[in-house]
C-alpha cells in the first residue's frame, strides 16, 4: 500500500531528531509539524520571521498577527523569537537551518530540483523563499508524490522544468519510497511503503535506482 | 521639538510624485500598511514601481492600486495568492511589468540599499533562470550572483505602536519587511495603531528607530481583538 500525504509526512516526521531548526514550505511540507511528538524539541522556523511555531490554534484563540509563511494562523512555542525579514533570511542564507522540506514538480539524480515554474502555466510564477531555502539549509528534503497525476515520472535523471537550486536536494519522501540522493551516484532507496516492490518504484522513475 | 506625528493620512502621502520606487510593507495581510495604501489609491500618484512580497488578493488594497492603472511596475516575491485576479490580468494583457525575485534577496537587496550597500554576492539563484543576465562569481569554489541594492523613493510600513520621534515598535509576525524598507527610502511613513508618550515605549521593543522614519499618522484598525497585552 503507497503512504497517503498523511503517512508520507509522518513518515518524514520520524526522522527529524531532537535539536533540529526546521523550516517547513508551504503545502504537504507543513502537514510534517503535525507528527512530531510534542516531546521531541524541534524549532520550527517560518521565513517571515517567527522562529519556534506551535500548532495551529484553538477556535476562539486566533492572534491575526501570527501566521506562518502559508499564511495561515498559528501559535507560538514556549521559547519562540521574532526577527524581520532580512534577519529570518540570513539564518536560512547563512546555513542555520538544519533541515528544510519542500514540494517539488521534479527531483533530478544530481540533486538538482525544480519546483517553482512550470512552462504549462502561463500565470506568473512566484518563487517566495524557495530558491534562498534551496541555497542556504543545510540539508534538504523533499516531499512529493512519486509521479504526476497523469502517471510521469516526477524522480528523473535531468530535471525538464526551470531550477529552483543546483545539487541541493538529500533525500526524497514519496507515497512509494524515501530515496537518499548521493553524490557521484544517484538515487539509493533508503525504504519502501509497505507492500511496495522495488521494481515497482522502479517502473515509475525516471533514473535508476541503486539499492545500499 | 522632534514632532513627526501627521494628522491625516493626505498629510502622511503628501509630495509623493508620480514615477516613484514605493516600498510596501507586510506578508500578506501582517504588517501591511493597509491604509497608507488607500490613501495612495486617493493620493493618486501614477507610473509607480512598487516593492512588496506579494501582489495583491482580490480588489482591495495593492490590487486596488493596480486596479486604477497607477502601478507601471511590480518588483515582489511570490504573485500568486488566494485571489490574484487583477495582478494576474494585467500582467496577461502586457500592462504591467514583473521582476520576479527570491524572498530573502528581495530582503537582502532592501536591507543593503539601508545599508549604504550598492551590491552583494548571493548563493541563491545560481545557475537559474532568475540569474540570468547578472554578473555571477566563485567564492570558495561555489557559484554566487551579484545582486543589487534595492533603493526607494517612498517606503510605506506598519507598526503596532510609535512615538513622536518616529520610533516604531512591531507586534506579532508583524515586523517583517517593515523594518528594512524602513531604512531604504528617502522619505518613510509609517502607519501606527498607537501613538505613545515618548519615553513610553522600551528601548529594546524598538523595532525601527526613529532615525529611518519621516512620518507617522495614527489610524485605528479597530477590532477588540488587537489588544497590547494579547502580544
Amino acid at each position: 500500500m503507497p503512504f497517503n500525504r498523511d503517512q508520507m509526512a509522518a513518515r518524514l516526521a520520524d526522522d527529524v531528531p531532537e535539536g533540529w531548526c526546521v523550516n517547513l514550505g508551504i503545502g504537504m511540507p507543513t502537514m510534517v509539524a503535525n507528527h512530531v511528538p510534542p516531546t521531541r524539541e524541534v524549532i520550527f522556523q517560518s521565513e517571515n520571521g517567527v522562529i519556534g511555531m506551535g500548532p495551529a490554534p484553538k477556535e476562539g484563540e486566533e492572534d491575526p498577527w501570527l501566521i506562518n509563511a502559508g499564511k495561515q494562523l498559528i501559535t507560538l512555542a514556549r521559547g519562540a523569537s521574532f526577527v524581520g525579514h532580512a534577519d529570518s533570511f540570513a539564518m536560512i542564507r547563512g546555513g542555520h537551518i538544519d533541515l528544510c522540506v519542500l514540494g517539488g514538480f521534479e527531483v533530478a539524480e544530481n540533486g538538482d530540483l525544480a519546483n517553482w515554474a512550470t512552462s504549462e502555466n502561463d500565470t506568473a510564477p512566484a518563487v517566495g523563499g524557495a530558491m534562498d531555502l534551496a541555497a542556504g539549509a543545510k540539508r534538504l528534503w523533499v516531499i512529493m508524490e512519486h509521479t504526476t497525476k497523469d502517471g510521469r515520472p516526477k524522480i528523473v535523471e535531468r530535471c525538464g522544468y526551470p531550477l529552483t537550486g543546483l545539487a541541493c536536494v538529500n533525500r526524497v519522501y514519496t507515497n512509494l519510497a524515501v530515496l537518499d540522493v548521493v553524490e557521484g551516484k544517484g538515487f539509493v532507496v533508503r525504504d519502501l511503503a509497505p507492500g511496495v516492490t522495488l521494481e515497482e518504484v522502479q517502473a515509475k522513475t525516471g533514473a535508476t535506482l541503486h539499492t545500499q | 521639538m522632534i514632532n513627526k506625528i501627521v494628522q491625516s493620512v493626505a498629510d502622511a502621502l503628501a509630495g509623493v510624485k508620480d514615477g516613484s520606487t514605493v516600498l510596501i510593507g507586510g506578508f500578506g495581510s501582517v504588517g501591511q500598511p493597509d491604509v497608507l495604501i488607500e490613501g495612495l489609491i486617493e493620493q493618486g500618484a501614477r507610473d509607480l514601481t512598487i516593492v512588496l512580497n506579494n501582489a495583491g488578493s482580490g480588489r482591495i488594497g495593492v490590487a486596488k492600486l493596480m486596479d486604477q492603472g497607477q502601478v507601471r511596475k511590480i518588483v515582489c516575491s511570490f504573485p500568486r495568492s488566494k485571489d490574484p485576479v487583477v495582478f494576474e490580468t494585467l500582467y496577461r494583457e502586457g500592462k504591467i511589468e514583473l521582476e520576479l525575485v527570491p524572498q530573502g534577496t528581495l530582503a537582502e537587496r532592501i536591507r543593503a540599499a539601508g545599508a549604504g550597500i550598492p551590491a552583494f554576492y548571493t548563493a541563491t539563484a545560481a545557475g537559474t533562470l532568475l540569474a540570468r543576465g547578472k554578473e555571477s562569481r566563485e567564492f570558495e569554489g561555489k557559484a554566487y550572483v551579484m545582486e543589487r541594492a534595492l533603493k526607494a523613493d517612498v517606503a510605506l510600513v506598519e507598526a503596532w505602536e510609535a512615538d513622536r520621534w518616529g520610533n516604531l515598535v512591531y507586534r506579532g509576525s508583524g515586523g517583517n519587511f517593515n523594518p528594512i524598507m524602513a531604512m531604504a527610502a528617502e522619505l518613510t511613513i509609517a502607519q501606527a495603531q498607537h501613538i505613545r508618550e515618548l519615553g513610553e515605549l522600551h528601548p529594546h521593543m524598538i523595532g525601527t528607530p526613529g532615525v529611518y522614519v519621516n512620518r507617522v499618522v495614527q489610524v485605528d484598525r479597530g477590532g477588540d481583538w488587537l489588544k497590547p497585552e494579547q502580544v
